[in-house]
């Protein structure tokens, strides 16, 4: 799998870039277990200014146990279950529209990040991790020295 | 049972002719719903993730049955969104109602951005038998 290291102020390029690593990690790390859920669940935004990524995702009608987040070098994976509604004896269903089952996403985020200060919270269905980068990627301001 | 007014199979209810129009400049989205009946009541569940309680407005007019969600999206000053799947709107959808449903008794929850109804079905009439009386 080709990785490739995001250059640091090109964030429309890494936006590009994210796009196409984000659609060969997802196919790359799907399971075996058929996903019940529609193919791009849950939707995603992502913020990033120089210091970090935010990501929000939508994920509602699951507890807060019920997300699996981890982090593997930069990439970001989102993962859960989502459990539909138990019908009990003689009750039937007349519309289903929402989805419901295992799902998966996984994005590749611009810059390393710290792995111990990510942080995330869960609020009224909308899940949202912050991610801060890492020291050793942050731009580094070198100061010219004229030489007369 | 539940038949709605206006469908729409796409996410986003842009300005059709029969819709109305919000008086703000805001996103108006279609919540995914699911139904589902037993013998005492219809439950109605619509996807409003980023919508809380004080956020929901049911109102029941006659047989039309209106709910509507508005999402708040907490600001993040210093960043910029690079990558966007989704937008932040208010979600609305109309359905028409059966007269089996006993309207005072309806009622509603939000928990993690999912709208619960729960619509009890009015008791009806039991049979009752008819003596005949000698005259």
């Amino acid at each position: 799998m080709l990785i490739q290291r995001l250059a640091d102020n090109d964030l429309f390029g890494s936006l590009r870039d994210m796009h196409r690593l984000q659609n060969s990690l997802n196919r790359l790390l799907s399971t075996s277990v058929p996903i019940e859920a529609p193919a791009e669940f849950p939707l995603i935004n992502v913020w990033t200014s120089e210091n970090g990524v935010i990501v929000r995702a939508e994920i509602p009608g699951i507890a807060p146990d019920d997300v699996d987040i981890s982090l593997v070098n930069d990439t970001l994976t989102i993962r859960g279950f989502r459990n539909p509604e138990e019908l009990q004896e003689g009750e039937s269903r007349h519309r289903q529209e929402r989805g419901f089952g295992q799902f998966s996403r996984s994005l590749q985020l611009p810059f390393g990040v710290e792995a111990d200060h990510v942080q995330a919270k869960f609020s009224n269905g909308v899940l949202q991790i912050t991610l801060p980068r890492s020291e050793a990627e942050r731009p580094r301001r070198i100061s010219v020295v004229s030489e007369s | 049972m539940p038949n709605e007014l206006m469908e729409t199979n796409k996410q986003d209810v842009a300005a059709q002719g029969s819709a109305a129009e919000q008086t703000r400049p805001h996103k108006l989205y279609t919540p995914f719903t699911d139904i589902y009946e037993s013998k005492e009541q219809l439950v109605l569940l619509a996807d409003m993730p980023g919508v809380k309680q004080d956020g929901v407005d049911i109102t029941l007019e006659q047989n039309i049955l209106t709910i509507y969600g508005h999402a708040e999206q907490p600001e993040l000053p210093g960043y910029n969104l690079t990558y966007a799947e989704y937008g932040v709107g208010s979600y609305k959808r109309v359905f028409a109602l059966s007269n089996e449903i006993d309207r005072e008794g309806i009622q509603a929850s939000v928990k993690n951005g999912v709208l619960k109804l729960v619509l009890p079905k009015s008791k009806r009439a039991l049979p009752r038998k008819i003596v005949v009386q000698a005259e």
